[in-house]
């Protein structure tokens, strides 16, 4: 740490309340941003468990039968329902916020926000539908 | 908090990994993390998934996914500690922990995504 710089030297200290750590649990609102902010643990869990499928199938078909079997497992497969909660969330929380982030005008008027996160939904939709086909076989 | 140059690039990092996790992850969670194992669908084939994994266009997806995805979670954990436990004086580990594991998380997909037959 170096030494503060001289011009907060008389500068009046700010007074600040103090906010208690769980503050979070204190409004459903607060609650539902903590818990937004908490779905990246599920995001990084799902990369493991997706590179973890990638190793199996490449080291053959037992392996890949091996992988299945550990999925299927009652706490793996409960920590994949959270994670699928939690990635929801998170999809349905960004793609409403799309709006806020992207304005379009279309000769020189602002496109609804509905709109844009329509087409968000849309394009997760199509998302979903191209791995579901490619996954299952096409 | 100190001028930090590199903090734009973290926040587009984030953007990024956000867009392509809301997009991606869901379903991918749903097949191979619930459906599949519920036998709610029958699982997909070995030959059929290496096929699809051989695709070049298949692994620059899954590995441009797992990178953004990484740096996603990084940036917002980092955040979530910061306000939700406001544990300010460990901010060097965390950011250490957040990124160096995104970054060891990224060596590995690409360590794997290359390994595939």
């Amino acid at each position: 740490m170096s030494a503060p710089p001289a011009y907060t030297q008389y500068h009046p200290r700010w007074y600040r309340t103090p906010v208690r750590t769980l503050w979070w649990l204190r409004r459903r609102s607060y609650l539902l941003f903590i818990l937004r902010e908490l779905s990246s643990v599920f995001v990084a869990w799902f990369v493991v468990f997706l590179l973890l499928l990638v190793h199996a199938v490449s080291r053959g078909n037992n392996e890949y039968q091996r992988f299945l079997h550990w999925a299927s497992n009652p706490w793996v497969l409960l920590v994949n329902v959270v994670a699928l909660a939690f990635v929801a969330l998170h999809a349905v929380t960004w793609f409403d916020l799309t709006p806020k982030a992207i304005v379009v005008r279309l000769r020189g008027k602002r496109v609804p926000s509905a709109w844009i996160a329509g087409s968000s939904y849309l394009a997760w939709a199509a998302v979903s539908a191209l791995v579901t086909w490619l996954v299952l076989g096409g | 908090m100190a001028k930090r140059p590199i903090e734009p690039f973290l926040w587009l990092l984030f953007t990024a990994g956000g867009v392509l996790a809301a997009l991606f992850i869901p379903v991918l969670v749903f097949l191979f993390g619930v459906a599949f194992p519920l036998g709610w669908i029958s699982a997909a084939g070995h030959d059929h998934l290496l096929a699809v994994l051989r695709n070049p266009v298949t692994r620059a997806v899954v590995f441009v996914l797992c990178l953004l995805a990484l740096f996603h979670w990084a940036h917002r954990f980092r955040y979530t500690l910061y306000d939700g436990l406001q544990i300010k004086h460990l901010n060097g580990l965390i950011n250490l922990v957040c990124y160096g594991g995104a970054i060891v998380g990224t060596v590995a997909a690409a360590y794997v995504l290359w390994q595939v037959p």
